[in-house]
């Protein structure tokens, strides 16, 4: 009973965010929305977490996930609700940078198409930047992490050029690729490229010796020795890497879209600011917000799969 | 029977970074014949690790020559398989893939393949074969270690204390199965103990070894029939035999049971 009504404490969050918005009309000073937006999200969001709520019931484990979010659902539900107030019905902030909650989230129905074909180019170029830097970047590592004479040569070039903003080349990176797409495409690789290599090559030059002694004695060859003990024993230092170079990824992705890109999320952030759209930027960095959420979440499911041996070895 | 190790005036010594130098081995001299149980037993520190890791071809003497049946050991070998004194399982493998990890590395795995499923009974592991090496005893992780050198069927197993971090009960029943493991596959056995009562109990012969540098001190063989009986009184009189080579004698009066 008492964990049936924590888990409904959302529902009180996201009421009282519904009725002061309903009940308060939108401050005279900002300009008219075409409908009420911030309510339609409110509804939706009520609608998801009462799914969740009824499913609950049935799911011992997401009963208890549920239980344990609950509260801070109901708090996220109370400060939309304050910001709404703030905004969009007192107008305490200038109403030209802190656009009404309702044109902000209708512009995720007014410009529905060009946010999903935003969302496609974006995503095309994160995960082809993604492939080239990471694949890149792992076989470095594997390669500084194995070969001292690897080490040697590309260790301090790597130390040397990696810290630098991928976003910085932006000038050298136009003039040496033909299209702006592949420049774009390099900006993330790069991004991506550094973080990766140096948690491989690390990863790898912290393992134990003895590993590689027990593999010996049991007649694993150089190869085997690599791929078997070397790269798993690596692997929590490598997802580290990735994720690291998935958040790089994302902050480069906005610069590296403004090379002449003609669509993606970065892009559109950059248009809609330069047009003084801020309800379009605002929905536009709600959109990135998700998504690299999304990807992060992605990232560590994965992680949790692929390393189920460290559950209660290795924390981070 | 094959699985002879002939030891000739090995020497060893490390050199340490800040430039002092330790010496483990000095002209150490010895003959395993083929088939024996034999088990080394010294002072901690004294270089017992490191003899035993020259006969593995991990760290090979400065000078001075290994020998398995008559060919010198330059490197690291599956007929000589060898035991960690910490398990060392690979903690992202389950306790079949860690068993298994031999037979795949030299791809024989597909023919193979029941000799897992054998080892994993025999040393009692069924049941734990989809276990991670965290979720299970320390006596589980030595006996899956056990399994995982065994599985290349060594002419000689090197056993480095693989029971010293386990409890008293723990290591009598893995004393029992390391003898049952022994006879069933004809090996050479040579384990490093520091315990007089497991040295005595399992082998042929007792290499006692001075403090370091290592040297051969004595040769003691142990003439009793098995299964031995701890408490019996020529037991004993080894004990205090090797006690008094390794000059504890002094010790034992009033120990009644020594583990
Ligand atoms: N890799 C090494 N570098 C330097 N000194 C070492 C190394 N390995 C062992 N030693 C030294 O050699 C001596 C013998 O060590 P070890 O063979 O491990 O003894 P134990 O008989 O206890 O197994 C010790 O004093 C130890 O400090
Ligand atoms: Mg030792």
């Amino acid at each position: 009973m008492k964990q049936t009504l924590k888990k409904a404490l959302p529902f009180l969050g996201l009421g009282f965010a519904a009725v002061t918005d309903r009940a308060i009309p939108n401050s005279t000073q900002q300009p008219e929305a075409d409908g009420p937006y911030f309510f339609y999200f409110l509804l939706i969001l009520a609608a998801a977490y009462l799914l969740a709520f009824l499913c609950s019931f049935f799911f011992q484990g997401l009963e208890e996930k549920l239980a344990h979010k609950a509260p801070f659902l109901a708090g996220a539900a109370l400060l939309v609700a304050a910001i709404n107030l703030a905004i969009s019905k007192f107008a305490l902030l200038p109403v030209l940078f802190f656009p009404c909650l309702d044109r902000v989230f209708g512009v995720f129905a007014a410009d529905r198409a060009l946010l999903l074909r935003c969302i496609l180019a974006s995503g095309k170029l994160l995960i082809i930047g993604f492939l080239i830097g990471g694949g890149l970047g792992f076989l470095t590592g594997v390669l500084i992490g194995f070969s001292k004479k690897a080490s040697y040569w590309i260790s301090p070039i790597m130390k040397f050029v990696g810290p630098i903003p991928p976003t910085s080349w932006s000038p050298l990176v136009l003039s040496l690729f033909t299209t702006a797409y592949a420049a774009s495409v390099f900006m993330v690789a790069l991004a991506v490229w550094f973080p990766v290599t140096l948690m491989t090559s690390s990863g790898i030059q912290n393992v134990g010796n003895s590993y590689f002694e027990v593999a010996s004695t049991l007649g694993a060859g150089k190869f085997h020795k690599i791929c078997h003990v070397a790269i798993p024993a690596a692997m929590p230092s490598i997802f580290l890497g990735i994720f690291y170079a998935t958040c790089s990824a994302f902050v480069t992705l906005v610069t590296a879209e403004l090379l002449g890109a003609d669509a993606g999320l970065g892009w559109y952030l950059n248009w809609e600011k330069s047009m003084m759209m801020y309800a379009n930027v605002y929905a536009g960095l709600i959109l990135i917000a998700v998504i690299c959420t999304l990807a992060i979440t992605l990232v560590f499911k994965l992680k949790d799969h692929v390393l189920v041996w460290q559950r209660g070895v290795i924390k981070w | 029977m094959v699985g002879e190790i002939k030891i000739e005036h090995a020497r060893k010594t490390f050199v340490n970074p800040d430039g002092s130098s330790v010496t483990a081995l000095e002209d150490v001299n010895l003959t395993v014949r083929p088939g024996s149980f034999v088990t080394f037993i010294g002072p901690s520190g004294c270089g017992k690790t490191t003899l035993l890791r020259a006969i593995a071809g991990l760290d090979p003497a400065d000078s001075g020559a290994i020998f398995l049946d008559g060919e010198k050991i330059t490197q690291p070998g599956v007929e000589r398989g060898y035991a960690f004194q910490q398990a060392n399982l690979f903690p992202w493998l389950n306790i079949r893939d860690n068993i298994a990890f031999g037979l795949k590395a030299r791809k024989e795995y597909k023919e193979k393949k029941d000799d897992v499923a054998k080892f994993i009974e025999m040393t009692g592991l069924q049941g734990f074969e989809n276990s991670y090496p965290h979720q299970v005893s320390g006596g589980m992780r030595q006996r899956a270690a056990l399994a995982r050198a065994l599985v290349g069927h060594p002419k000689v197993l090197l056993l480095d204390e693989p029971l010293g971090a386990l409890d008293a009960f723990t290591r009598m029943n893995m004393q029992d199965m390391i003898l049952s493991l022994w006879k069933e596959y004809n090996m050479t056995m040579i384990m490093v103990t520091h315990d007089v009562d497991e040295a005595i109990y399992l082998s042929d012969e007792v290499v006692v070894m001075s403090a370091r540098p290592a040297k051969v001190e004595q040769i003691i063989p142990i003439d009793l029939f098995r299964p031995r009986r701890r408490g019996q009184d020529t037991f004993l009189d080894y004990r205090r035999k090797i006690l008094k080579i390794l000059d504890f004698a002094g010790d034992i009066q009033d120990v009644d049971y020594y583990l």
